[in-house]
């Protein structure tokens, strides 16, 4: 069965679909973290898929947004897992949960 | 797009992608997950190979399997007492049913879609990428790169330490 523009943005739902249930039940910064990035991944997916068979506004286009979602993505992990190693540093923890007061 | 190779990779990449996503998801140890977290940007490299996307799929290659993954397993390993289960979940069961109503919404619109495929597949070459990267989308390039210097600034602020920060003569 060839795979068509179906089969990739179903693969991207399930995929973005498993991130979030990890983003949204992981009490590990870190863990919720890993749930983003996945979640970035399927998004990702789905652009080049749409860029490859030809909806919207063309290939150079969908290629272009998932340069810069790319990008994005590196920034945000790096802000946040420095933001876990201070927040961990101050409290030793990076339970979400237990991250419950403004001061330290 | 059609051929035995193209199937029998996708079909390749869909298991060991998906599997290494549930693993994320399950797996005990947070170590664990986060070289299953690796195996999943690899499978999406190889999707993104698969798409014609040959230079994003090395791209993918570099910054998620190069320096993303390298950055979690620098923060794992950089609180060693805050507990290596990852097993920890906190309203695992809601959270499950969302993700599983949203999932179900999500592949409805995909099959009830009259999706407009065009008959000549789509490809883009790097060339003509950092063609379109450095003259249409100039202004959102350069945005992006403040945004990288801004974000490792930042993040160089986040983890100085307090006796650095004591030492500082400002």
């Amino acid at each position: 069965m060839t795979p068509g523009l179906e089969h990739f943005l179903t693969v991207g739902a399930i995929l973005f679909c498993l991130g979030l249930t990890i983003a949204l039940s992981k009490r590990n910064a870190i863990g919720v973290l890993m749930g983003i990035e996945i979640m970035l991944n399927a998004v990702n997916l789905t652009l080049l898929s749409f860029a490859r068979f030809g909806v919207g506004h063309g290939p150079v286009a969908g290629q272009a947004f998932v340069v810069f979602i790319i990008t994005v993505a590196a920034a945000e992990a790096a802000v946040a897992l420095a933001l876990a190693v201070s927040v961990y540093r101050n409290r030793d923890t990076i339970d979400v949960d237990k991250l419950n007061l403004l001061r330290s | 797009m059609d051929g035995f190779g193209v199937t029998f990779a996708f079909w390749v990449l869909t298991g060991v992608t998906l599997v290494a996503a549930l693993g994320v998801l399950l797996s005990r140890n947070l170590l664990h997950a986060v070289l299953f977290l690796i195996l999943t940007f690899v499978g999406m490299a190889g999707y993104f190979v698969l798409l014609s996307a040959d230079f994003l799929g090395m791209a993918q290659v570099l910054i998620y399997v190069g320096a993303i993954a390298v950055l979690v397993l620098f923060a794992v390993l950089l609180t060693p007492r805050a507990g290596r289960d990852n097993g920890e979940t906190r309203m695992f069961l809601p959270a499950l049913l969302l993700c599983g109503t949203l999932l179900a919404v999500i592949l409805f619109v995909i099959t009830d879609t009259n999706w407009a495929v065009s008959e000549e597949p789509a490809t883009v070459s790097a060339a003509g990428l950092g063609e379109a990267l450095l003259s249409r989308w100039v202004l959102p390039f350069e945005l992006a790169s403040v945004l990288l210097t801004v974000a490792l600034v930042g993040s160089i602020m986040l983890v100085r330490s307090r006796e650095e920060e004591a030492e500082d003569p400002r």
